[in-house]
C-alpha cells in the first residue's frame, strides 16, 4: 500500500494551483455575477492542456487519467465551481462519451479538437419530463438514407449554448425501450436545425451556463452515431459513472475551500475578548469539517486509482458523487455560519459557495439516483432487481 | 386544557391568511428578484392592522394576543419571508419595547405614526465589532444641552432605510441606553446597504451617527436599561423567528408535495416514491413539533409568565427545522428546485437567515445552557 502521489502528480497539481489561482480565482466573483466564464479563461486552461487532462497524448490529451483528471476538478471546485462545471461537463461526459465508444475515427476527429479544447462539448440526455428517469426520453432519430434525422429537446444542458459539439440521446426503435431503443448521437451544433431555446437562471454556478437545446430536423451523418447502435443508455452510463467520481473532487474543493476561509475568519474574528476560533461552538464544527474532508479525499483518489487500474467502480463513483455533495453541504453550510451574518452577505465568497454547492446534491443523477445505484449492485450479487 | 384556537383566533387566522395569499404571494418572486421592499404591499397592510398588530384596542391597534400575533407572522412567512421579517421587527423589536417601556408621551407622540403606516420602526444594536457579544457595543451618547449627542456606526440593520423611528441603543454614562431616534435626525446618516443570500426584499443597512442630537425625551427607559430592554425585545422577537421559519417550513413543504403529484418519472408522480415520501413526511412531523413548541410558548408569554429561555429554544429548532425542511424540499425538486422560477429556490435561500439574524444559533444555545446551569447555581460565560 502506498497512498503518496507520484511526482508527475505532485507537479501537475502544482501547475493547476497556480493556473487557479492567478487565472480563475481573481474572477470567481465577476463569472458569477456575469453568468459566464470569459473564453479567455477556457483558451488558457487548453494551452496548459486542461482541456483534456484524462485521456491519452494520441488523442490530444494529457495522459492524467482519471486521477489526474480528480485533480484537476478539486482545483478548480476549490476556486470556482461555475469554471469546474464547465470543464467538467466537457471533460467528464461529453468528451469522455466518445472517448469511451467512439470509434478511432471519430476519436480523430471529435475527440482531439475536444482535448485539446479547440472546441466545446456538452452532453445531451435530460429532457423535461425524462430527469432521474433517464429512459423516458422522446427525442426521436431516423433513418434517412446515409443520415439520421433528429427531432426533440433537451433542457438542462450544461455548456449548451457555447458547445462545438454535443453528445445526444436520442430513441431509435421505441419498442424497444431504453436498452435497444436508445442511440447516442455525435452532433456538430452548427448543423442546421440546432438552436438553442431559453437559458436557466439559477441559484448557483451562475457561470455555467444551462441551456434548453432544440433539434428541429437535424441532420446527421451514419459516421456520428456513438457507440453500438442502440445502446446509447449504456454509453451515458459509463460515462456518468466516471464522471461521477470528479464531481466528487470538485465538492471536495468546495469543501476545502470552506474549511480554509471558516478557519481564517475564526481566527481574524473577534467576539467575547477572543478570537471565535476559540469557542468549542466554532472549533467543534471546524474539526467536523476536517474529518469529513479527509474522509472524501481518500474516497475519491481510491476510487480514481480503481478507475485507472480498471476494476470495477460503479459503486465507488457513486459513492464519491453522494458522499462528496453531502461533505460539501455541510461544509459550506458551517463555514457559512461560522461567518455569521457576513456569511449571509453576498460581498464574502462563502455566499457565492454556499449557492453554489446546492447543485451537487441534484445534478448528474441526484442523490436519490445514487443511492438506487449503491443498493441495486449491493443487491445484485444475491439476484433482487431493486425497482427505481 | 384546551389547545384549540378561540373562534377570534380563527377568525383572525382567515383574515390573515387570506390577505397574504391573495395579496402577498403572488408578489414573492418581483420581491426577490427585484431586491425592492415591498413598499405598496405593506401599506396595504396598514389598513389589515398589521402595523398595529400588538398596540392595544384602546389606542386603536388589534391588540392581539401574542400567540395570534404568531399566527399573523407564521401567514406572513408562507406568503414572503422578506415581508414577514420587515414587519417582525417592526412590531416585535420598536413597537412592543416602546409598549413596555416607553412614557405616556413617549407612546402618545410615536405609537400612532408606528400603527398606521407613518412610520416603520427598526432596530439598531449590531456594530462591527459587536455581533454576538453585544455589550462590546461602542457607540457613544453623550449628554449635551437636553440632548444626547450619538457618535457610531451600526451594521445589519433590518429595515434600516425603510424606517422612520430607529431604536437604537448606545452607552450613555449610566451604562447601554434605548433611544427613539427619528430618521430625519440631522446627523444620522442612512448608508451601506448588504446584498445578502435571501431576504434580498429586507433593506439591511449600516447607519453612521455623527453628533446625532436626540431630545433627552427620547430616551427609552432609563440610562443603563438599555441591554435589558434590548434583550426583553429579542425574545419577543426571537419566538416569532420561530412563526417565521414554521411559515416557511410550512411553505416550503406545500411547494414540495404539489410538485411531487405533477412531477412524472418512471412512469408515475415521483409522490409515490418511497423516497420522496419520507421527506415529507419527516417535514411535517418536524412542522407539527414546532408548531407546538410555538403555541406552548406563546401560552407562557400570553399568561405573563417568562418565556427567554423558551423564546432562545424557538429560534434554535425553528430555524434548524426551516433550514432543514427547505433544503430537503428542495431535494423533492430535483433540477427545478435550482432555478430561479420556483418558490423553493428562495425559499431555501431566505430560511437559511433564520439560523443567523437576531441571535445565531450558538448564541441560542450559550443561552439555553446558562440558564440550566445558572439553576444549578453555576455561571458560564459565552
Amino acid at each position: 500500500m502506498d497512498f503518496s502521489f507520484p511526482k508527475e502528480y505532485q507537479l501537475f497539481r502544482r501547475m493547476v494551483r497556480e493556473f487557479c489561482e492567478s487565472e480563475v480565482r481573481p474572477l470567481a466573483r465577476v463569472i458569477d455575477r456575469e453568468h459566464r466564464v470569459p473564453h479567455e479563461t477556457i483558451k488558457k486552461a487548453a494551452e496548459l492542456g486542461l482541456m483534456g487532462v484524462p485521456f491519452p497524448q494520441k488523442y490530444g490529451g494529457m495522459g492524467g487519467g482519471e486521477i489526474g483528471y480528480c485533480i484537476l476538478a478539486e482545483e478548480l471546485g476549490r476556486v470556482c465551481s461555475s469554471t469546474a462545471t464547465v470543464i467538467g461537463a466537457h471533460i467528464g461526459i461529453a468528451a469522455m462519451a466518445i472517448y469511451l465508444d467512439g470509434t478511432e475515427a471519430q476519436k480523430q476527429k471529435y475527440l482531439v479538437p475536444l482535448a485539446q479544447g479547440k472546441a466545446i462539448g456538452a452532453f445531451g440526455l435530460t429532457e423535461a419530463q425524462a430527469g432521474s428517469d433517464a429512459a423516458a426520453i422522446k427525442t426521436t432519430a431516423v433513418r434517412d438514407g446515409n443520415h439520421f434525422v433528429i427531432n426533440g429537446a433537451k433542457v438542462f444542458i450544461t455548456n449548451g449554448d457555447i458547445a462545438d459539439i454535443i453528445v445526444v440521446m436520442a430513441v431509435t426503435d421505441p419498442s424497444l425501450g431504453a436498452y435497444g431503443g436508445i442511440t447516442a448521437f455525435i452532433v456538430e451544433t452548427d448543423t442546421p436545425g440546432f438552436s438553442i431555446g431559453s437559458l436557466e437562471n439559477k441559484m448557483g454556478i451562475r457561470g455555467s451556463s444551462t441551456a434548453e437545446c432544440v433539434f428541429q430536423d437535424v441532420r446527421v451523418p451514419k459516421e456520428n452515431v456513438l457507440g453500438q447502435f442502440g445502446a446509447g443508455f449504456l454509453t451515458f452510463m459509463k460515462s456518468l459513472d466516471i464522471g461521477r467520481a470528479s464531481l466528487g473532487a470538485a465538492c471536495l474543493g468546495g469543501a476545502q475551500a470552506a474549511l480554509e476561509s471558516a478557519m481564517q475568519w475564526a481566527r481574524a474574528r473577534e467576539q467575547f475578548g477572543v478570537p471565535v476560533a476559540t469557542k468549542q461552538s466554532v472549533y467543534f464544527m471546524i474539526a467536523d469539517m476536517a474529518v469529513e474532508i479527509e474522509a472524501l479525499r481518500s474516497l475519491i483518489y481510491r476510487t480514481a486509482w480503481m478507475i485507472d487500474t480498471g476494476q470495477p467502480h460503479i459503486m465507488e463513483a457513486a459513492a464519491c458523487k453522494l458522499f462528496g455533495s453531502e461533505v460539501a453541504h455541510r461544509c459550506i453550510n458551517k463555514a457559512l455560519q461560522i461567518h455569521g451574518a457576513l456569511g449571509y452577505s453576498r460581498d464574502y465568497e462563502i455566499e457565492r459557495g454556499w449557492r453554489d454547492q446546492r447543485i451537487t446534491e441534484i445534478y448528474e443523477g441526484t442523490n436519490e439516483i445514487q443511492r438506487i445505484v449503491i443498493a441495486s449492485n449491493l443487491f445484485r450479487p444475491y439476484g433482487l432487481r431493486i425497482p427505481t | 386544557m384546551d389547545l384549540r384556537l378561540s373562534e377570534e383566533q380563527v377568525m383572525f387566522k382567515k383574515m390573515f391568511a387570506d390577505f397574504c395569499t391573495k395579496e402577498i404571494r403572488p408578489k414573492g418572486e418581483q420581491i426577490d428578484q427585484s431586491e425592492e421592499p415591498p413598499l405598496e404591499l405593506l401599506q396595504k397592510a396598514v389598513a389589515q392592522g398589521f402595523w398595529a398588530a400588538l398596540v392595544p384596542e384602546a389606542m386603536e391597534g388589534c391588540g392581539l394576543d401574542i400567540y395570534t400575533y404568531m399566527l399573523l407572522l407564521e401567514e406572513l412567512a408562507r406568503a414572503d419571508l422578506s415581508t414577514a421579517l420587515i414587519l417582525s421587527v417592526h412590531n416585535s423589536l420598536v413597537v412592543k419595547p416602546l409598549l413596555d417601556h416607553g412614557t405616556e408621551e413617549q407612546k402618545e407622540r410615536y405609537l400612532p405614526a408606528l400603527a398606521f403606516g407613518e412610520m416603520l420602526g427598526a432596530f439598531a444594536l449590531t456594530e462591527p465589532g459587536a455581533g454576538s457579544d453585544v455589550t462590546a457595543l461602542t457607540t457613544t451618547a453623550s449628554r449635551h444641552d437636553g440632548h444626547y449627542l450619538l457618535n457610531g456606526t451600526k451594521i445589519w440593520v433590518s429595515n434600516g432605510a425603510l424606517a422612520g423611528l430607529l431604536l437604537t441603543f448606545a452607552r450613555a454614562e449610566g451604562g447601554i441606553t434605548a433611544f427613539l431616534v427619528e430618521r430625519d435626525t440631522p446627523g444620522l446618516k442612512v448608508g451601506y446597504r448588504e446584498k445578502t443570500l435571501g431576504l434580498r426584499g429586507v433593506p439591511c443597512n449600516t447607519l453612521y451617527f455623527d453628533h446625532a442630537a436626540i431630545p433627552a425625551g427620547n430616551r427609552l427607559g432609563a440610562e443603563g436599561q438599555g441591554l435589558k430592554i434590548a434583550l426583553g425585545a429579542l425574545e419577543l422577537s426571537r419566538l416569532g423567528i420561530g412563526a417565521l421559519a414554521l411559515g416557511g417550513a410550512e411553505r416550503a413543504l406545500e411547494e414540495a408535495v404539489r410538485f411531487s403529484i405533477e412531477h412524472i418519472q418512471f412512469g408515475g408522480p415521483i409522490a409515490l416514491k418511497q423516497a420522496i415520501q419520507n421527506y415529507i413526511a419527516d417535514a411535517k412531523a418536524r412542522i407539527e413539533a414546532l408548531r407546538c413548541l410555538i403555541l406552548h410558548t406563546a401560552w407562557l408569554a400570553d399568561t405573563g409568565q417568562s418565556f427567554g429561555q423558551q423564546a432562545s429554544i424557538v429560534k434554535l429548532f425553528g430555524s434548524r427545522v426551516a433550514y432543514e425542511v427547505s433544503h430537503k424540499m428542495l431535494q423533492v425538486h430535483g433540477g427545478y428546485g435550482y432555478m430561479k422560477e420556483y418558490a423553493i429556490e428562495r425559499y431555501y435561500r431566505d430560511c437559511r437567515s433564520l439560523e443567523i439574524i437576531e441571535g445565531t444559533s450558538q448564541i441560542q444555545q450559550f443561552l439555553i445552557a446558562r440558564d440550566l446551569y445558572r439553576a444549578e447555581g453555576l455561571e458560564i460565560r459565552p
